[in-house]
């Protein structure tokens, strides 16, 4: 029997993904590290302001990690969540783990700490890099009912191996961010086969944003993470300059959305990508 | 009506099944509907609730839930801390039992 990542709560999935009971939680709830903002807006803190961090071992190999509560303001990043976040990589640069997991899911900065979310979130993208820079690899894995949006999203990118369900989502621009700002005939929010066309794993992975694609199960992100361990990408002038040119090719596209940039990547019946499971879609192997 | 700001109510109710030392116990999250406790030791005879919650005005249907969770638990010597965002009376009985029940070795 198989066990949804997707349902999961974070500490739920931190639980079954590493090895079991290797958790060490550093600011555990008893803590209360919570924040400073949410009460002056009546709203309830978390104990652990969302975001849960420690060290474990997987596969037998030390890890830090971080598991981010999609339930709790949608994953937002505030600035205490942020503040952890930041410290668990900093951390990684003294206690050099094999590798740093992020248990991504958040919507991205969370709007009700405004200024302070969104610092928080470009100094976890600088501790990220920091920590690639040392050679330890930081691995996202994205499987959560809330996607990884906004300034997650782009550090979702930042990182050296993503690993995405087929139900997971990633982006920046959330469905009904883009409908707000451009409107419902650019791009419609309630439509979720267009939803996941655009942001859903099998896109990710086909497109090559998501490194690994994997079926809506813990030991799947399990086995994926643990693989990961060895998918260092050392950034490097040519790995950039890589990136940049699959960016640039992305441009040159004109077609209106997925199916047709599925199609022009060579997939035959690109149509039916959406209908396909998981391991027909990574079958396909156009990257 | 719609007052800003959280609601913050506590209880303090002799329990006669000491907890002794345990390892904090956190169950549920803070999300629409929902509420998260955290168990935890604390000095004395007492099982003392603190709940810090976003729905005002709903101090005897909290006082009913937290003294029949009292009644069935008997719990003494734990400090509950609730935070609580609108969960339904039987959504917090719920939460409330899964917490004692990881407290059970």
């Amino acid at each position: 029997m198989t066990t949804s990542y997707a349902e999961c709560s974070a500490r739920e999935r931190l639980a079954l993904l590493v090895d079991t009971g290797s958790f060490h939680e550093w600011l555990p709830p008893a803590q209360r590290l919570t924040s400073p903002h949410l009460a002056q807006l009546g709203l309830p803190a978390a104990f652990d302001d969302g975001v849960a961090i420690g060290r474990a071992t997987l596969g037998g190999h030390t890890v830090f990690v971080a598991a981010q509560e999609g339930e709790f303001m949608g994953g937002g990043v505030g600035e205490v969540h942020g503040a952890k976040l930041v410290g668990l990589l900093k951390r990684a640069l003294r206690g050099r783990p094999r590798a740093v997991l992020l248990l991504a899911e958040s919507g991205g900065v969370r709007l009700h700490e405004a200024n302070a979310g969104l610092i928080a979130v470009s100094e976890v993208m600088r501790a990220l890099l920091d920590v690639r820079a040392a050679g330890i690899p930081v691995v996202v894995l994205i499987g959560g009912a809330n996607g990884c949006f906004g300034g997650m999203g782009l550090v979702a990118r930042c990182a050296d191996h993503v690993v995405m369900s087929d139900i997971g989502r990633l982006a920046m621009s959330g469905p009904e961010v883009i409908e707000a700002s451009h409107g419902v005939e650019e791009f419609d929010s309630r439509d979720r086969a267009l939803v996941w066309r655009t942001t859903g794993g099998k896109h990710r992975w086909l497109t090559g944003d998501c490194d690994t694609l994997v079926e809506d199960d813990v030991a799947a992100f399990r086995t994926a993470a643990i693989a990961a361990l060895s998918a260092a990408k050392p950034i490097t002038m040519a790995a950039l300059e890589e990136e940049h040119g699959m960016l640039a090719a992305r441009l040159a596209f004109n077609g209106a959305e997925a199916v047709a940039l599925w199609a022009a990547q060579g997939i035959a019946d690109a149509a039916r990508v959406p209908d396909l499971d998981v391991a027909a879609v990574t079958a396909l192997g156009a990257r | 009506m719609n007052q800003p700001g959280l609601e913050t109510l506590d209880y303090a109710l002799p329990g006669t099944r000491p907890a002794g030392a345990f390892t904090p116990v956190l169950v549920g999250v803070v999300g629409s509907g929902n509420l998260e406790v955290l168990l935890e030791p604390a000095a004395g005879g007492d099982c003392r609730v603190h709940v810090e919650t976003s729905a005002r005005g709903f101090g005897a249907i909290w006082s009913a839930v937290v003294s029949d969770f009292h009644a069935r638990h008997q719990l003494a010597g734990v400090q509950v801390s609730i935070h609580d965002m609108g969960a339904t009376p039987a959504v917090v009985s719920l939460r409330l039992d899964q917490a004692a029940q990881e407290l059970k070795p």
